[in-house]
């Protein structure tokens, strides 16, 4: 398919591109087929499944910006990191649609308690929420929690944000105007989390030997998080979009810099150039693969026009945030049939050596789609055929009862529930009900509701043998 | 109307509630960028909670060395009154304004959660329209908040009526409950308690108001009580 589309052998940055965009959490190309189906408009709808966060129009001139995902195999390995970079990664998508994130909620699924090495990871898990979380400055107002054996190898860690923004802040994650600059802003890059997508995210943990062998070799995949520079990047993108400096903005997340470069140029339809000597990296000698792939994480890629350079790094020096003018936004290339297709070139110096050259929208939104094999669970008659109010009871049904419930105050006490002053009713109820206020917004008397929740009894994973 | 400055590190995160108290006793906050090096025109200075610095090498460790301490110093000196919330006591701890240090919560987790604190001395800018003995309602939201501090110190605390607020049930390991202390003067206050999220009986408490009016010198409608 990669020889079809550039109508040559790739080479091997190319394909390393390619490796980590086409993986399945990038490119959604086994679930897409069905997440299609999903209604996805409707008169409040101002932006739907496609760009980084969702936002409806809550009215009084307020918008929501919302985006729920999991964060499941890094917490699985690195139980604190992988939670904590679980929370940084959807706010980053949630801020860069120009909204202030105002809340997080948590759905987490592990195995029983009893289970050492489940303490370990629920332990790790809500630490690295709380310490995260906590330090960024955006409250975590509730979530679930449920302990199963199913989740024993593979628990389940979800993370949701919602933000508010003044409607007419929003901003999309589109390169245009050629002669722009792609400015990379945060951190610099490092080693950590290079092929986090597609090592980690996108494989399965059902090995024969368990748990133990999903720890060491996997680790430095999962990547670190600093909540103190994801504050101040988040103050400094808020005021960029203030301020009016920014053209389009994009998150760095799964596959970093290549799947930001060629996200807002496929939307934009424009070329992009990306000088790979001009990225501040953390370590010498890094390959430009590595690089390109990187899921260091706090960085923000912003499109901006050369005029307001002066103002961006200003204001980022402020901020204390690194800003660095990584590629620039081109001309389409006309191909043999004179179509213009935007083309992501990386390159070694702004004029230098091109090392990689393929069509954006390839790697973004060209991914093969598979419909997979569905077949009816061979178990599944005889699961509703067994209706247990057939048996008679054993033990104390009362004692049944009160087993099942939990307290989860010991988890969220943990949490900073407040900030902001929205938190009307917090944690550990049905739904967590918040005030529709933050800094920067118009004055509402509305408020948003919201609530995670799943019927995880109903659901199961069946393992399809491959051989 | 008073102008209260609220000073802004960058991780600060409780600067906009700490502004939205003021305001809505009627006086007017302005935000202080940590590399200001002037308080000029300012009634008053709150720290406000958050993770200056990102808390980095120990909570307020960093932060005592932002340009703007050493002119919150100078206003302190002359009587100006400062209030440290949450991380801001912390600060003020750190930059030796108030005695004492905060250690990590007894049980080592992070700690959001109600407190009833009861009012131990009314000599303090903070606590000046309260009584002593009253109970108010306020949270907690910390993971660095268990005070401490040498028995010298705290002898002198006691004699001077420096401790301005202790919790009911202690949350945290502080030494004698301690939930807040103001300096000799009693302008200079820090309490681990976030007053500014106990403004409003929607959101869980109105108990905060007395502290910020006293803090912010609203005039009493009646003479002060004996204690």
């Amino acid at each position: 398919m990669i020889r079809e589309v550039l109508g040559r052998e790739p080479n091997s940055l190319e394909l390393a591109l390619y490796g980590v965009m086409w993986s399945e959490h990038c490119s959604y190309k086994s679930s897409r087929i069905h997440l299609r189906r999903l209604p996805t408009e409707g008169a409040h709808v101002l932006v739907g499944p496609g760009e980084n966060a969702g936002v409806i129009d809550a009215g009084d001139g307020i918008a929501v910006a919302i985006r729920i995902e999991s964060h499941n195999h890094p917490s699985a390995i690195e139980p604190y990191q992988g939670a904590a970079t679980g929370v940084g990664g959807i706010l980053r998508d949630v801020f860069t649609m120009g909204a202030r994130p105002l809340a997080v909620m948590d759905p987490l699924f592990f195995g029983e308690l009893s289970d050492a090495r489940q303490r370990w990871l629920v332990e790790g898990v809500v630490s690295g929420i709380s310490g995260y979380g906590n330090s960024v400055g955006v409250p975590t107002i509730g979530g679930e929690l449920t302990f199963d054996d199913c989740y024993a190898s593979n628990p389940l860690v979800n993370v949701l944000c919602c933000g508010a923004l003044p409607t007419e802040r929003l901003v999309l994650g589109v390169a245009s105007g050629v002669g722009n600059l792609a400015v990379l802003l945060g951190s610099s890059t490092g080693r950590d989390g290079i092929g986090g997508v597609s090592v980690l995210a996108s494989a399965g943990f059902d090995g024969a030997d368990g748990a133990e062998s999903l720890d060491d070799a996997k680790r430095p995949s999962v990547q670190v998080g600093d909540p103190y520079e994801e504050k101040r990047l988040i103050e400094a993108c808020l005021a960029l979009l203030d301020d009016g400096l920014v053209v389009g903005i994009q998150d760095l997340g799964g596959a970093g810099i290549v799947c930001a470069t060629s996200e807002t140029a496929a939307r934009g339809g424009v070329g992009m150039d990306v000088d790979v000597s001009a990225i501040p990296l953390r370590e010498a000698g890094m390959e430009p693969f590595e690089i390109m792939t990187s899921e260091s994480q706090e960085r923000m890629l912003a499109i901006i026009t050369p005029e307001n350079w002066d103002a961006v790094a200003k204001l980022c020096a402020k901020w204390e945030v690194r800003a660095t003018v990584i590629g620039h936004v081109v001309e389409p290339t006309i191909d043999e049939n004179g179509r213009a297709v935007a083309m992501l070139r990386v390159r070694q110096g702004f004029d230098g050596e091109i090392l990689a050259e393929v069509p954006a929208s390839s790697l973004a939104d060209e991914a093969p789609l598979y419909d997979r094999p569905m077949s009816r669970p061979a178990d599944l008659d005889a699961i509703n055929a067994d209706d247990p109010s057939d048996d008679e009871p054993v033990g104390s049904p009362n004692d049944d009862l009160l087993d099942l419930l939990v307290d989860p105050a010991w988890v969220y006490r943990q949490y900073d529930s407040q900030l902001f002053l929205n938190t009307v009713v917090g944690p550990g109820r049905d739904a967590a009900l918040l005030r529709l206020g933050g800094p920067g917004l118009p004055y509402s008397e509305r408020g948003i509701a919201l609530s995670t929740d799943s019927n995880p009894r109903w659901c199961a994973l069946y393992l399809v043998d491959r051989r | 109307m008073s102008r209260i400055g609220v000073v802004v590190f960058p991780g600060s995160n409780c600067e906009y509630d700490a502004a939205a108290a003021v305001e809505r006793l009627g006086d007017q906050a302005e935000f202080i960028w940590h590399t200001r090096t002037d308080l000029d025109g300012i009634d008053g200075v709150i720290l406000p909670g958050g993770f200056a610095h990102g808390d980095y090498l120990r909570p307020g460790a960093l932060a005592r060395f932002s340009p703007v301490m050493a002119a919150v110093e100078r206003f302190a000196a002359t009587g100006g009154p400062v209030l440290g919330i949450c991380n801001g006591f912390q600060v003020l701890v750190e930059a030796g304004l108030l005695p004492g240090a905060l250690q990590k919560n007894r049980g080592l987790t992070f700690l959001c959660q109600p407190t009833t604190l009861v009012v131990s001395s009314t000599s303090s800018v903070l606590t000046r329209h309260a009584r002593v003995g009253q109970e108010l309602v306020v949270p907690i939201n910390h993971f660095s908040g268990s005070y401490t501090c040498d028995d010298e110190t705290y002898d002198e605390l006691v004699r001077n009526g420096q401790i301005v607020l202790r919790y009911k049930e202690n949350p945290n390991g502080s030494r004698d409950d301690i939930a807040g202390v103001a300096n000799k003067a009693g302008n200079v206050v820090g309490l681990m308690p976030h007053p500014e999220r106990a403004m409003s009986a929607l959101l869980g408490s109105a108990d905060g108001v007395v502290l910020f009016e006293g803090f912010l010198g609203v005039p009493l409608e009646q003479p002060a009580l004996a204690n």
